[in-house]
């Protein structure tokens, strides 16, 4: 079992938590991820570690409330327990060498490009933050990001919050402007990191993207994470999860991503009225 | 009085109709009268052919007397000397290969059924164990094993009853390895397997899951926490695909994916959270026993046909022959002869059709079996809407990976020595992740005798 030590409200879809998972948080380092599962009849469920502290032991999740997992782990408190915790998996990412980079975070996805913004930050990298979100109520991390990154622009869909626009548009303004970066890192909804990618593409501008899709063990074993990179078959789990972004099949990706979307709408729904019948 | 009957006692099982559509097990065991009967017929050879067919060389002859005086925890005890695992054994064991195939009395009829008695033996003791275990002294030394699939399990009972301190470390959320993430409910009820692992930990076993040794901890930090020798039994996790186009589309699993999704997650009852796909039609693709219970699972999550796939024919199924019969009762239909081409999808991307073609058999190829090669102008395609592979698994990568000093053959499988030492000091490996994929009984036995060479190269150390 694993204790929430902090839970915290980000917006009202999106919410972190510390865990304390000593041996996880000695070992994670940005990229990596952990799989966890709410209780005894529970899924296992990926999430990408959005920080950690390897002295008091902590690992920090902060995850979107889009299924019923996420929902039922969303009811749990500071002082609750997990049932398992396993990590960190996956492998970190790569980020020797690299002078200047663009970070770009999209809706949720900010919370694993952050760690990766700190991480670059520390090692004396230039970083230009781009982060998006659809308006100003589910805005995440803005002041943190701001800390790690010598430059930042936020951006919304509709305007709400910082500039109006997609993140897309903002990184080819920065690239238009001269700025000329070792690499584009970007993390968020498959769409966004496949446009992302299609630009930089177009510029020449090496990308690496955080792939998320539906997995089981996490260690190789079920090969439900399997993606099409370069032509040839690629695990998230021990492949990735980061990829190089102009070698993604992002299109079939996201047809894999919908496999159970009938039976998660399901599954939302009886734990909405559960909830509700609880309540 | 000995029973000279040619055939062996019939196993009492579920109805085929009924089974189909349950997770409850098949075979229902031995009665103590059938058990008896069975007995009887052993004729207590003194040369004992079958022990020598036994990877694990348990007495045979002695528990099979045993059970004919009427002392079926005697007979048991007779069993625990060489195996640790004798509830599931009884259950998964190719016996008709191993044991059974060595039995005098197959030389004119059936075999004696050793694998039912040894499971009427081993249930009889869990349905009338006494609460106390003995707990074996500590000698005070502390031995690492990663993985508690069956490898991981004896080595674990072995070394315990040798008196060490032993922790097992699983990736999993449970213990027991392919046990319960492979195996289905209902060839080996998971109850079974839990029952085995609570007899190690009353022992004095430690089970630490949710570990990843690779990632979590790695090996070297096991030897600097104070274990003094590690055992790696990290099984052959890694699903093999068909290399074939189309495999990527919604409704193509790995047999690993399909079982665990159905075991382990326990998608196959109501109240868990976790989905999978309550097909309509189902080709499993290959042979073994694993794809036998790809096909069963399908069938009883609903499936109305289920085919299995197989390019070679029904002579070669490398699976064992009770569970082709059992598949055949329950209605999964035998394609035999015929390889995937290509998974064909719609619009949306999920599967609608696997297209196909015949096979002949040709000249033997290297395994000794007759090559199958492709009919000219025989494709047809399969409608269905889920394929499963199950063509195969290779060892996992991650502890070569993070382990300096262990080396490997060129398909991944851990390189050890006679005494099932690997290329690094104390550090000791066996079952499939040095075999690849083979049988529980052979990870058994491995984990068991490394379990002797680690005891011994302690106490010269020490």
């Amino acid at each position: 079992m694993y204790k929430i030590l902090e839970k915290t409200s980000l917006n009202p879809t999106v919410t972190r938590m510390v865990i304390d998972a000593p041996r996880v948080a000695q070992k994670a380092q940005a990229g990596m991820f952990i799989i966890l599962r709410v209780d005894e009849d529970g899924e296992r469920i990926p999430l990408t570690i959005a920080d950690y502290d390897g002295k008091n032991g902590t690992v920090t999740i902060i995850f979107q409330i889009v299924g019923a997992t996420t929902h039922k782990l969303n009811r749990l408190n500071a002082g609750d327990f997990i049932c398992d915790f396993v990590g960190p998996l996956g492998n970190p990412t790569e980020l020797d060498n690299l002078k200047k980079v663009a970070v770009i975070g999209g809706g949720v996805g900010c919370a694993i490009a952050y760690p990766t913004a700190k991480a670059l930050h520390r090692k004396g990298a230039t970083v230009h933050s781009v982060i998006g979100f659809r308006n100003k109520d589910l805005v995440i991390l803005k002041d943190e990001f701001d800390a790690v990154s010598d430059k930042l622009v936020l951006m919304s869909d509709d305007g709400s919050a910082g500039r109006k626009g997609l993140v897309t548009d903002a990184l080819k303004s920065l690239i238009e402007q001269g700025n000329t970066y070792d690499e584009v890192i970007a993390i968020g909804p498959l769409v966004m990191m496949k446009f992302v990618c299609k630009l930089t593409k177009e510029y020449g501008i090496k990308t690496i993207v955080s792939m998320n899709p539906i997995m089981i063990d996490g260690t190789g074993m079920c090969g439900g994470c399997r993606l099409t990179v370069g032509g040839e078959m690629k695990f998230a789990c021990v492949d990735g999860p980061d990829f190089d972004g102009h070698l993604v099949d992002f299109d079939e990706a996201i047809e894999r991503g919908r496999m159970y979307a009938e039976f998660e709408k399901k599954a939302y729904e009886k734990e909405c009225n559960l909830l509700k019948g609880g309540n | 009085m000995a029973n000279l009957s040619k055939q062996k006692n019939d196993m009492p099982v579920q109805d085929p109709k009924v089974r189909a559509k349950n997770f409850d097990e098949v075979a229902l065991g031995y009665t103590e009268q059938q058990a008896k009967d069975e007995a009887e017929r052993c004729l207590n050879c003194k040369n004992k052919p079958c022990s020598a067919g036994c990877p694990v060389g348990i007495d045979i002859p002695a528990f099979i007397q045993k059970i004919k005086d009427g002392d079926y925890e005697g007979a048991y005890q007779v069993i625990a000397k060489s195996s640790s695992l004798a509830a599931v054994c009884g259950r998964v064991c190719p016996q008709e290969t191993q044991c059974e195939s060595k039995c005098v009395r197959g030389k004119n009829g059936e075999p004696v059924a050793i694998g039912r008695l040894e499971r009427f033996v081993a249930d009889y003791h869990n349905a009338h164990k006494s609460k106390n275990v003995n707990k074996p002294e500590s000698n005070g030394h502390r031995v690492a094993v990663v993985g508690s699939g069956p490898a991981g399990l004896s080595c674990a009972g072995e070394l315990c009853s040798r008196g060490y301190d032993v922790t097992v470390f699983e990736a999993l959320h449970t213990a027991g390895g392919v046990l319960v993430y492979g195996i289905p409910e209902f060839r080996l009820p998971k109850k079974i397997v839990a029952d085995e692992i609570e007899n190690l930990r009353a022992r004095g076993v430690k089970f630490e899951v949710n570990t990843v040794i690779g990632r979590t901890l790695l090996v070297d930090e096991l030897f600097e926490d104070g274990y003094e020798a590690v055992f790696i039994g990290s099984g052959a996790g890694l699903p093999n695909f068909m290399k074939i186009k189309g495999e990527d589309l919604n409704g193509v699993y790995s047999a690993n994916e399909f079982l665990t999704r159905v075991n382990l997650m326990k998608a196959y009852k109501g109240g868990a959270d976790t989905p999978i796909k309550h097909s309509k039609t189902v080709a499993v693709v290959g042979g073994g026993n694993v794809a036998m219970d790809a096909t069963r699972c399908a069938l009883r999550l609903g499936a109305e046909r289920v085919v299995l796939v197989y390019r070679r024919s029904e002579a070669e199924l490398p699976a064992r022959k009770e569970e082709v019969e059992h598949a055949k009762e329950e209605g999964v239909e035998f394609m035999m002869l015929t390889a995937p081409v290509e998974v064909l999808g719609d619009e949306h991307k999920n599967v609608r059709a696997l297209l196909c073609q015949k096979m002949e058999l040709g000249e033997p190829d290297a395994s000794g079996r007759r090559r199958p090669v492709p009919v000219p102008n025989s494709e047809f395609e399969l409608e269905v809407d889920t394929v499963i592979a199950a063509i195969g698994t290779s060892p996992n990568p991650l502890i070569k990976n993070t382990t300096p000093g262990i080396d490997v053959q060129k398909w991944g499988g851990i390189i050890t020595d006679e005494n099932g030492k690997t290329t690094r000091d104390m550090v000791y490996a066996g079952g499939d992740a040095v075999t690849g994929a083979a049988t529980v009984i052979l990870a058994m036995g491995a984990g068991k005798d490394a379990a002797e060479q680690i005891d011994r190269k302690l106490r010269m150390q020490n």
